[in-house]
């Protein structure tokens, strides 16, 4: 036993029922000081997260590496940037309840485990707390019938995923006989060849995985959720709980399967390419905010899963460099969402963005920057992203992965380009109620990142480096 | 590993670079929308004009006996990656910093009155326009130049949407989406050298053997992103709907620098580093050079629109050069490299001569002119000595670089140096045929009565471009000097380059 190597989950997992308690006790509203605390332990536990050693603990069910480290590192910098611009947004939507950022931080404990999962178990354990706490945020509009819609899709298609993965782990444990990622690992390389059973639970669990990164054919919940959540919601949505299956997928690939490769690799590819070409084509109808955002972190998952498809380190660097870029990009774009209010009430489509650079040409500069960058135009963030995830493709041969990926994202551009057009070309419109400070630090922190990583991405880079090379052994 | 050059001090970082350092200045500038507006002309024409002085570093220090990259400057970047930051001119390049760092102020300049709203993001965006364009063309890493040459699609995309005519959003869509798809195939172009080469280093690229099926494809790649800038027939369409939106200014930085940018690519990377497909390719080059030229000179002749009809004449002129580029003589290439500055300079000016008519009578309708001759004496001189420069009349600037490609043309084909001074005839009758509608014949339209003459600010605008065209007419060897020995180094190389593809082949007489 080596509890100390679980110290962020522990403490992070404490704190969280703490703050719970706290606000339960308090007679006042204690939302504010909820919030503040629940940021403050996200750094503590991002300082232990940094402070953790490589090693396994609790009899081989739970593993720190650098690959662990980075994965929860950027969690707890998803939930942080998305905690600060809930606060704001769920007062003025009068759904402001200190369990809002207890959820929050649940959730992250449960992806955290996640990442750290060195057993089916574990995995699916962290899996289903991360789960469990984003079904109740999507419904936390309780009064607004979209948000329990919302709530109750996601909940029931999420479940039938949760089968699924459940299913092909159990599959994956009838063939190979353990649970333990190492222990699987040797028995796929037993010489006589893979059984198909093993082969049919890898697609399972790569199903299960893919319902929750909203990665083509399990996409659907995606526009309606990230549409019928509040806003807040669909901010962390799009962020932290896409990082973690995405971290446990590369894991899981590289780790127990990592000598299977041609048995997954094909289908990674194929959602892949399925992935870009409809998160590219589809968001070009759209007419509200949230849902263009939502086709579009489809395409994202989709240019992220090139990396794995590549099947090599490089490319798992490529990922973890995307995920990087995606978070901050994605949190900066839903701070300047959720900044969209008119007479105290959200609005959400893309026309009322008209003209928003004469009223407020800072929020229309920032999320410029972030529609830039997100179609991959240098020299923002995500161009970096993409850059090394096609150059992982272009290493592995993989050329026509390489090429539908360029090609998509020139389809893509162009719906971020009318975002981009909306604010700066056409009629201005009544100009949004005034941001809230915290809305801004937000916004302004993950532009600033998003408009100067160019000048000096090495330190993350290597981070990234490190990382993939630890899930390689 | 930090590295400076030799000229004491980061000449070109600090061209690069100074624009930037005026967008924040003019990010902060307080006050109301009037005064704001008034700092904001000033401060973007002081800081442009301290980084064209910067950059006269580059003209008076530059050795021109030497073919490699000079005023290098290397900073450690990426190491593990192979990509670190690498400025440096050689020839080529040299030129167009100074033709980026010299338009820059005149465009300024030129939209003092023209441009009224929003004019400290207008000034911004040109300001970051200039970085973009200076370190494109003084990157010596593939990586680093891509980057810049995409980072110009950003506020090129907002000065046409956002200053533009009344079609700007559908011109500057088409704008972006075609380059950007251009520059993707580049892109993956970039990942496959990097992936042979291990760095993006240009100068270990150009040492870089790449396997001739390899070079086929690269090339192509790269075609599909210089093709589009150039902008080469068939893939120009949106240049002509580009420059009749732009706001004056945008059409002069469009066609004075980002136009040679295709051309420019074609040097840098497809000559150089992919011979054998560029010999192979060379025909095909030829054939749209020559579609280009003929066809797009036609076009020219039936526009009513002045902007157009110039744009149109933009295609022809870049074909000529891309003509020369790939003759793989030293003439041809000599002659391209000069025929693009000039075209930098004379094109720019004649955008600039239909701003000033249309800053007056809001149409760029040829039809709406007539006998401005009359009350515009001054104007009709400027406009009558750059449709001279377009044409290509000895003493002006426009002359020596047809003339150079055509000589480099005929060594290669009699056909081509046929066809290729078609180019010349077709401009003069449509370059003619618009002078005369404009400037000549009776002044009849009642509001052209009180239209004025040049007034100072624009005399100041068209003096420097005055005095560069008969400078490029008159005295060539002072412009031609800086890329002798650069140009002739590549041609060596290229044959080299080629006759070694081809000795297999003679003595063992096997096929490949």
């Amino acid at each position: 036993m080596n509890w100390a190597l679980a110290a962020p989950e522990l403490v992070l997992a404490v704190s969280a029922l703490g703050i719970l308690l706290n606000g339960v006790l308090r007679t006042r509203d204690s939302t504010i000081l909820c919030t503040v605390l629940a940021v403050a332990v996200c750094v503590i536990t991002a300082v232990l997260v940094i402070d953790t050693p490589t090693a396994t603990a609790f009899g081989g069910l739970f593993v720190s590496d650098a690959f662990s480290r980075y994965s929860k590192l950027l969690i707890l910098a998803g939930t942080v940037l998305c905690v600060v611009l809930s606060l704001d947004y769920n007062s003025r939507q009068r759904i402001s309840r200190f369990e809002f950022p207890v959820l929050m931080l649940l959730s992250a404990v449960g992806m955290m485990v996640m990442s750290s999962a060195n057993n089916l178990m574990t995995l699916y354990m962290g899996l289903e707390l991360q789960s469990l706490a984003v079904y109740v945020l999507a419904a936390f509009a309780r009064d607004d019938i979209r948000s329990a819609e919302a709530g109750l899709k996601y909940f029931v298609l999420s479940a039938l995923a949760s089968g699924l993965l459940l299913y092909g782990i159990s599959l994956a444990y009838g063939f190979s006989g353990s649970m333990d990622f190492s222990r699987i690992a040797q028995a796929v390389m037993d010489p006589a060849g893979v059984s198909a059973g093993l082969t049919v639970g890898i697609a399972f669990i790569i199903a299960g995985l893919a319902f929750k990164l909203s990665a083509v054919p399990f996409h659907m919940w995606t526009p309606d959720v990230y549409e019928g959540a509040p806003t807040s919601v669909t901010a962390f949505m799009s962020t932290a709980p896409k990082v973690a299956p995405f971290v446990v997928l590369l894991r899981v690939m590289f780790g127990p399967f990592g000598h299977v490769t041609a048995q997954w690799q094909p289908i990674i590819v194929l959602i892949s390419i399925a992935s870009m070409l409809l998160g590219s084509f589809a968001a070009i109808a759209q007419t509200n905010i949230k849902r263009l955002m939502a086709y579009s972190s489809i395409g994202h998952m989709g240019y992220a899963l090139v990396g794995l498809a590549a099947g090599t380190q490089t490319g798992v660097r490529g990922v973890l460099v995307y995920l990087l870029t995606y978070v901050v990009m994605s949190a900066g774009s839903f701070s300047c969402i959720v900044a969209m209010r008119r007479r105290g009430l959200a609005v959400d489509k893309i026309a009322d963005l008209s003209g928003l650079a004469r009223n407020d040409l800072t929020l229309a500069t920032l999320l410029a920057i972030f529609m830039f960058s997100m179609a991959g135009v240098p020299p923002l963030a995500g161009f970096f992203g993409k850059l090394l995830v096609f150059q992982a493709a272009v290493d592995a041969g993989m050329w026509t992965l390489a090429i539908i990926g360029v090609l998509t994202s020139v389809v893509s551009c162009f719906y971020y380009l009318r975002v981009i057009k909306v604010m700066f070309f056409d009629a201005s419109v009544a100009p949004f109620d005034v941001r809230s400070r915290s809305l801004s630090v937000v916004a302004l922190a993950t532009g600033a990142f998003t408009l100067i990583f160019f000048v000096y991405p090495a330190p993350f880079l290597g981070a990234a480096n490190q990382a993939a090379r630890a899930l390689f052994g | 590993m930090t590295n400076i050059n030799a000229a004491g001090f980061p000449v070109l970082s600090l061209t690069t670079f100074l624009p930037l350092l005026g967008v924040l200045v003019l990010a902060t500038l307080p006050g109301d929308e009037a005064a704001s507006a008034r700092n904001a002309r000033w401060i973007a024409l002081w800081t442009s004009l301290l980084a064209f002085v910067v950059s006269l570093v580059l003209w008076v220090r530059f050795d021109h006996r030497a073919a490699g990259y000079q005023f290098v400057e290397t900073i450690s970047w990426l190491p593990s990656f192979g990509v670190s930051y690498r400025l440096g001119v050689d020839g080529i390049s040299v030129l167009f910093v100074l033709l980026s760092t010299a338009l820059t102020p005149l465009c300024i300049l030129a939209s003092w009155e023209a441009v009224t709203v929003r004019v400290r993001e207008y000034m911004a965006a040109f300001l970051i326009l200039e970085t973009m364009m200076v370190g494109m063309f003084s990157a010596t890493d593939f990586l680093l130049f891509y980057m810049f040459f995409e980072g110009v699609l950003i506020p090129m995309y907002l000065i046409i949407g956002v200053w533009g005519g009344p079609r700007r959003v559908y011109a500057s869509l088409k704008f972006f989406l075609y380059t950007f798809a251009g520059s993707v195939l580049m892109l993956l172009a970039l990942l496959a050298m990097w992936h042979q080469a291990g760095t993006t280093d240009i100068t270990v690229l150009l040492r870089t053997p790449f396997s001739a099926v390899m070079q086929f494809w690269l090339f192509l790649a790269f075609l599909a992103s210089f093709a589009v800038k150039v902008p080469m027939w068939p893939v120009h369409t949106w240049l002509p709907d580009a420059h009749v939106e732009a706001p004056t200014a945008g059409s002069v930085i469009l066609a004075g620098v980002l136009l040679k940018m295709g051309a420019y690519g074609f040097l840098r990377f497809s000559v150089p580093m992919l011979p054998l497909a560029s010999q192979h390719f060379a025909p095909m080059m030829f054939a749209l050079g020559v579609v280009a030229v003929i066809y797009t000179s036609l076009v020219a002749l039936a526009q009513e629109d002045m902007k157009k009809l110039i744009a149109y004449s933009s295609v022809a002129h870049m074909g000529v050069v891309v003509i020369g580029i790939f003759t793989f003589n030293v003439q041809g290439i000599d002659g391209a490299l000069f025929q693009m500055i000039s075209h930098g300079v004379v094109s720019a000016a004649l955008f600039l001569c239909v701003g000033v008519i249309y800053d007056r009578i809001h149409t760029r309708d040829i039809a709406r002119y007539g006998g401005l001759a009359d009350r515009m004496p001054a104007y009709a001189l400027v406009f009558m000595l750059f449709t001279m420069a377009s044409i290509g009349l000895p003493g002006t600037s426009g002359f020596v670089g047809e003339f150079l490609v055509l000589v480099g043309a005929f060594q290669v084909s009699l056909w081509l140096a046929l066809f290729g001074s078609f180019g010349m005839i077709l401009g003069a009758a449509y370059m003619l045929y618009l002078y005369r509608r404009v400037i000549f014949g009776k002044l009849s339209k009642p509001d052209l009565r009180a239209i004025l003459d040049l007034s100072p600010r624009e005399m100041a605008v068209f003096a420097p471009l005055v005095i560069l065209t008969l400078w490029l007419g008159v005295y060539p060897s002072s412009f031609t000097s800086f890329f002798d020995a650069t140009v002739s180094a590549m041609v060596q190389n290229h044959t080299e380059a080629v006759n070694l593809a081809r000795q297999p082949v003679l003595f063992a007489g096997s096929t490949q």
